[in-house]
């Protein structure tokens, strides 16, 4: 791979709390190639946001450390001043929030919320400004763009707030856009309308996009590396394909038999991992998985290592051997398939 | 908009024949309180009484009371005073209006100012030492009572340092308008202006750091920082403009209360004979038409500041404007 545009190594963030230090992320290392889509993917609390919020530094709060180098085109983040990574905010890095409907401020037009950004970077007028958000409201899909850029956000739908945000985000042009669940608070179709509209002003613009996500399916059509985290760390990390039909973590297993399929039997019901995620404070010994990991052993008491296992790029922090993970992957994804760990039909699954 | 504040002032003018009405029941057609009585002095013959009944039209009936009434205040404003049947009560109190303005005028100008500094300050200070101790500041003001720091302002001030080169510029007690001279106005104006403003710096000021504190974690303030805004731009922008909707619609409570004679402490110990001082004697002697006036000078007040604060509002917040 060439010099990567963004290159995250061992970042540690951590709050002090009142029960005790909370590592959200601890020890994560993350590369993102020009143009490339990376996606994350966790459940809810495994550090996915933390990551590529302090990425661009914009959690402020006292009780938080963070360690490790952010290198973005050779420069480490964490070492800029306030001024200067200001200046790659928005222009070098931007973002598109989970929530549309709070992340515009509800006193400002759409479109001053925009030129407001452009003209934070670039020496241009009102005017000229003005003319370029209702461009980008455009080149976004939303109808009568005209008129519409004088209102304010609560005159538009959820959908339509995500593409005013999408808009903004892409108004000068970032090299690396990061989209922290940009679609959990839509719904289904529209869901769809904005992956794909992320998916072609990618194209369209060439920029590198880090997909934040819960959702496999999301990975699934957008993204080209995926990298999965479980509770603050990385659990696996590959392309596309390869996590999706080579996965090698248990976690990754779990994750994958959430989905519903269409392409296949239908299960009696979907698998669900099995217990809670850990204490962020208090954490497993060795494997952070290993309590609710259905193949733990022995070795599962020390921390594995995230390491290319089968030498073909795709890494993974699991202990159990290769040869059995390959004999156990389709069973933990599809246990109807094997015919064996059959679930009870229960009254509700009926 | 503009049908908006056309229909809010409608509403004020309705509000205010509601206030008058309300007013003019209680203070003249309570049971047990007869206008005619106080008129007459001590001991009156009945003879005397219906005399007094028939002149001031109190034998009328009750709507043509209050529409005589209505017309005294705002018409002829010829309503007399019944302890002193020399006074105009409507001259008088647009004689003692200027004062009270003048003192609320300026304090709210200085609470408005030092309450949003002290707030921005203590909420963009939170975590350090600073924060807990102008927030202790604040606490104090807000305890210490009007009465007590105008008191003790003026024994230090004309009192025991008056000679001394911190306090000699200050004049005697009183009020002087300002076209008499506008330096005196203002040196007399000073120290009340303080006094006054002290209880509301320390509230506004608290109001503001948990709006601010509250108004910090929104995700458009978290939005405006990955935009790449300058921080004093997403403070002032973002932060501070969505926290001012609480701080404006208090204002107008309060300023409108104060112009209504809510600052007669402030008047009282200062010796300004505004709209408050005026309550005070009218409260003391049972003044019912002066009572009247200044009850409905101060309503008047009060719904008219609502009305701007309102559209105030309406500016500030474009999600509660009429569509």
């Amino acid at each position: 791979m060439a010099e990567p545009l963004l290159e995250v190594r061992d970042l540690k963030v951590s709050f002090r709390t009142e029960d005790g230090t909370v590592k959200a992320v601890d020890g994560v290392s993350l590369e993102v190639a020009a143009g490339e889509t990376l996606g994350i993917v966790g459940e809810s609390g495994s550090g996915k946001s933390v990551t590529m919020m302090s990425v661009m530094r914009l959690i402020n709060d006292p009780n938080m450390r963070v360690e490790g180098e952010v290198i973005y085109k050779g420069r480490d983040l964490m070492k800029l001043t306030q001024e200067q990574i200001r200046e790659i905010r928005g222009t070098g890095i931007a973002m598109i929030f989970q929530d549309p409907m709070t992340s515009l401020n509800p006193v400002y037009r759409v479109g001053w919320q925009i030129s407001e950004q452009i003209r934070a970077h670039e020496k241009v007028s009102a005017k000229a400004a003005h003319d370029r958000a209702v461009e980008l409201l455009r080149a976004v899909g939303i109808p009568h763009a005209q008129e519409r850029v004088d209102d304010y956000p609560h005159q538009f739908s959820g959908g339509m707030r995500q593409r005013v945000m999408i808009a903004m985000a892409i108004s000068c042009n970032p090299d690396l856009l990061i989209a922290d669940e940009p679609t959990t608070a839509l719904d289904v179709t529209i869901q769809a309308q904005i992956l794909e509209l992320i998916k072609k002003l990618r194209d369209d613009f060439g920029t590198a996009v880090v997909l934040i996500t819960h959702d496999m399916g999301v990975v699934a059509d957008i993204t080209d590396r995926v990298a999965v985290m479980y509770a603050g760390r990385i659990v696996e990390q590959g392309g596309l394909r390869s996590v999706f039909y080579d996965a090698e973590h248990p976690y990754t297993w779990g994750l994958l038999g959430s989905i519903a399929r269409l392409d296949r039997p239908r299960p009696p019901r979907l698998t669900a991992i099995k217990g809670m995620p850990p204490s962020l404070i208090h954490l497993p010994q060795g494997c952070a998985f290993g309590p609710r990991c259905p193949y733990r052993f022995d070795l599962c008491t020390e921390v594995p290592s995230l390491e290319d296992r089968l030498g073909d790029g795709h890494l993974d922090a699991c202990h159990l051997d290769t040869e059995r993970k390959r004999d156990l992957r389709e069973t933990a994804i599809h246990p109807e398939l094997a015919g064996r760990g059959e679930p009870e039909l229960t009254e509700e699954s009926r | 908009m503009l049908t908006f504040i056309v229909r809010r002032l409608a509403w004020t003018v309705l509000v205010m024949f509601v206030i008058t009405a309300l007013t003019f029941l209680i203070f003249f057609k309570t049971p047990g309180v007869d206008p005619a009585r106080a008129l007459a002095g001590r001991s009156p013959s009945p003879q005397t009484l219906a005399e007094i009944r028939a002149s001031f039209g109190l034998n009328r009936p009750l709507p043509i009371q209050y529409l005589l009434m209505m017309k005294q205040l705002f018409v002829t404003r010829s309503l007399v005073s019944y302890s002193n049947q020399g006074l105009l009560v409507v001259p008088e109190i647009a004689a003692a209006a200027p004062a009270t303005l003048s003192l609320v005028f300026g304090a709210a100008v200085l609470w408005v100012v030092l309450a949003i500094a002290m707030g921005v300050a203590a909420a963009l200070l939170r975590g350090t030492l600073l924060d807990p101790v102008l927030m202790i500041l604040a606490l104090i003001g807000i305890s210490a009572p009007v009465v007590w720091v105008g008191t003790l302002a003026n024994y230090v001030s004309q009192g025991t340092l008056h000679n001394s080169f911190l306090f000699s510029w200050v004049p005697p007690l009183g009020y002087t308008s300002f076209t008499t001279s506008p330096s005196l106005w203002f040196k007399g104006l000073i120290i009340p202006w303080i006094t006054l403003s002290i209880l509301y710096i320390g509230f506004y000021a608290r109001v503001l750091r948990a709006n601010l504190i509250e108004v910090q974690n929104e995700d458009f303030v978290r939005t405006a920082r990955a935009k790449g805004l300058r921080e004093s731009r997403v403070v002032v922008r973002h932060t501070l403009r969505n926290s001012m909707i609480t701080f404006v619609s208090l204002f107008g409570l309060d300023f409108g209360a104060l112009v209504a004679g809510g600052a007669l402490i402030t008047e009282v110990v200062f010796g300004i004979h505004g709209v408050g001082f005026l309550t005070y004697e009218a409260f003391q002697a049972l003044d019912l038409p002066t009572i009247m006036a200044v009850v409905v000078f101060g309503a008047f007040f009060i719904v008219l500041i609502n009305a701007m604060v309102d559209i105030a509002y309406a500016w500030l917040d474009p999600r509660v404007r009429p569509t």
